[in-house]
């Protein structure tokens, strides 16, 4: 999408760096210049939320790295001796632990407000694909990096996630074993974890760029859902608006973040784990971290082995499909009434099979989830095809102009948006 | 200049394709190393025999030893667990086999105490036959170690082992 306003270099330096690579110019453009949907509610700065949290986690993981030992028989006492020796060291264990939590909060309602606007319909598919790239990218580290204290769950937690893999038919065992680097999950382990652990934020850092490229080629959804058509009527700059309301996010973000930080750290996290490892003794109670618990849920509702692994991976994978399982032609939720009952009840399957992933894997439970279960991959395959078909929508404003007009009862607006008819068809 | 148009492939396309393919071997040769040296390493492989003297387990008792950092369970069965686990119909098993084909000597029952779903080590003496139960989700096995509910596959390993007196045996 073309700018609001030009780039046009007087100082002599700037000028001449423009010439030989025009990184300023690109930046003027994607950050300052950059058209922004007028419309845009808060739920849209949790894009720019989500990067400042990976900018944290890199931060701290960096400077947590200076003190913490990847060996099996260290490692445990080096998380100690951060928390109890090292200047801030408890800050920083706490900023990066309760991070990953905040972080992946974030992407949830990231994701969740693109379902609900139909941010992943055509053009953005690409856009979406690679959101759900990154997604991928943040549980494998965040799984490798709950294992680096070697506590018992970080052990535990390790152990059953890897032997995930052991359900592969006929090359099932071997694979774990080359994942292990043992006969189980061991020094070996830890160790090419924690190079991974390093490794994977960038190239998270890697698609996000990728992902922003995207968005800035078919610029951004709005609650409204029209594309844009005169971003002269429609948009504002993004410099200083979306730079103000993100930065208005972000500080209401901190909040919540320090407040775990500061006053309920080990909230989220398992007092197993500040028991050492011991791959003799299996706690009585494992579960993941509460980021992982929905998919957890389907893994253990089912008593198959490797049915279990499959629903579990095709959980996630399912999202990637979504701009082809939602068959409706109109994008935002705020048009589709049907759609809207539909998305709350899938929201609810998620945080129910989230709160059963932490309960015991015993009779009402293991029912409990297998009827959301249900439901969650009810919503993909069954309920996104057919609403495209059969829902009655509501009128869908001409433009973001008009809808923002609408709203503030402009008289002129009325009319506009009056002329387009109810749709019958999605 | 005059464009030549050739339809048959010329010694040139045959050299392109050729360099190409070596150039192909050449870096899945590369990549090998990398990816088997993640593989578990020579002294890894080397701790792979352990022995334990058996006389000082009571009958009833079982008990856990380490091997290839994983956990064994020698179990010294009783005469009524010996009876439950020869009695079942193998045929109703999700893992069929015949408790005579998992033990050396009747008494002596040894298997790898990891779980055949993800791993978790399963508690001796516990579940409906009073076998093993696994708390992670709720697999059960029996005084054979075989299961018999639950999400894992396949019964609890028998590791190869060898009685070296009466007294002594080793695994691996
Ligand atoms: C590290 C994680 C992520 C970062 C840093 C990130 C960053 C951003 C940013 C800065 C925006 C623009 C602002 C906004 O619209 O909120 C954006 C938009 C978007 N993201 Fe992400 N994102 C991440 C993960 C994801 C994931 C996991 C998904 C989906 C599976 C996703 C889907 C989208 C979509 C569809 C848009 C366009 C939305 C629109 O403009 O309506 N993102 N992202
Ligand atoms: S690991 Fe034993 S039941 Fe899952």
């Amino acid at each position: 999408m073309h700018g609001l306003s030009t780039f046009e270099p007087k100082n002599g330096f700037v000028k001449w760096l423009e010439a030989r690579l025009p990184i300023l110019s690109f930046a003027h453009g994607s950050f300052v210049a950059f058209p922004t949907p007028k419309n845009l509610n808060y739920w849209w700065t949790f894009g720019g939320i989500l990067s400042f949290m990976l900018i944290a986690q890199i931060v701290t993981g960096v400077v947590l790295t200076m003190h913490y030992t990847p060996e099996s028989t260290l490692a445990f006492g080096s998380v100690e001796k951060i928390m109890r020796d090292v200047n801030w060291g408890w800050m920083l264990r706490y900023a990066h632990s309760n991070g990953a939590s905040m972080f992946f909060f974030a992407v949830y309602i990231h994701m969740f407000r693109g379902i609900y606007y139909g941010s992943y319909k055509s053009p953005r598919e690409v856009l979406w694909i690679l959101g759900v790239i990154i997604f991928l990218l943040m549980m494998a580290t965040g799984f490798m990096g709950y294992v680096l204290p070697w506590g018992q769950m970080s052990f535990w937690g390790a152990t059953v996630i890897t032997n995930l893999f052991s359900a592969i038919p006929l090359v099932g065992d071997d694979i774990t074993v080359w994942l292990w680097g043992g006969f189980s999950v061991d020094n070996p382990t830890l160790n090419r974890f924690f190079a991974l652990h390093y490794l994977l934020p960038f190239m998270i850092v890697a698609v996000v760029a990728l992902h922003v490229w995207a968005l800035h080629v078919c610029g951004q959804n709005n609650p409204d859902g029209v594309e844009v058509q005169d971003i002269h009527k429609d948009c504002v700059p993004f410099t200083p608006h979306a730079t103000m309301k993100d930065s208005v996010g972000i500080a209401f973000f901190l909040i919540l973040y320090c407040w775990f930080i500061f006053y309920i750290p080990n909230y989220l996290g398992d007092a197993d784990n500040y028991i050492p490892a011991n791959p003799m003794k299996t706690p009585a109670h494992i579960v993941p971290e509460w980021y992982f618990l929905p998919y957890y849920a389907i893994l253990r509702s089912i008593p198959n082995k490797l049915a279990g692994v499959i629903a579990m991976f095709a959980a996630i994978a399912i999202l990637a499909f979504l701009p082809w399982l939602d068959t409706s032609k109109v994008r935002s939720g705020k048009y589709r009434p049907i759609f809207r009952i539909f998305f709350w009840i899938f929201v609810a399957s998620g945080i129910g099979l989230g709160y059963l992933g932490a309960m015991p894997p015993e009779g009402g439970y293991v029912l409990a989830a297998r009827i959301l279960g249900v439901v969650y991959f009810g919503f993909f395959v069954v309920v996104l095809p057919l609403l495209g078909l059969f829902e009655k929508t509501t009128p869908v404003p001409a433009s973001i102009a008009d809808a923002v007009l609408a709203r503030t009862g402009s008289a002129s607006s009325v009319a506009a948006s009056a002329a387009s008819a109810p749709q019958t068809k999605g | 200049m005059a464009t030549a148009t050739t339809v048959e492939p010329t010694r040139r396309d045959f050299l392109y394709i050729a360099t190409g393919a070596v150039a192909a071997v050449g870096a899945a040769a590369a990549v090998w190393p990398l990816i088997n040296s993640m593989s578990p390493d020579a002294s890894t492989l080397a701790l792979a025999s352990t022995e334990l003297d058996i006389s000082a387990i009571p009958e009833g008792q079982i008990v856990t030893i380490k091997w290839r950092g994983k956990p064994v369970f020698v179990r010294h069965r009783t005469a009524k667990e010996i009876a439950d686990s020869e009695a079942v119909n193998i045929a109703t098993l999700p893992d069929p086999q015949a408790d005579s084909a998992r033990v050396q000597k009747p008494q002596w029952l040894i298997v790898v105490g990891v779980c055949t779903h993800l791993g978790c080590i399963p508690i001796g003496h516990a579940g409906e036959y009073d076998g093993w139960f696994c708390p992670c989700h709720g697999s059960v096995y029996d005084t054979s170690g075989r299961i018999r509910s639950g999400p894992a596959p396949r019964n609890l390993e028998v590791p190869a082992y060898s009685f070296l007196t009466d007294a002594k045996v080793k695994i691996g």
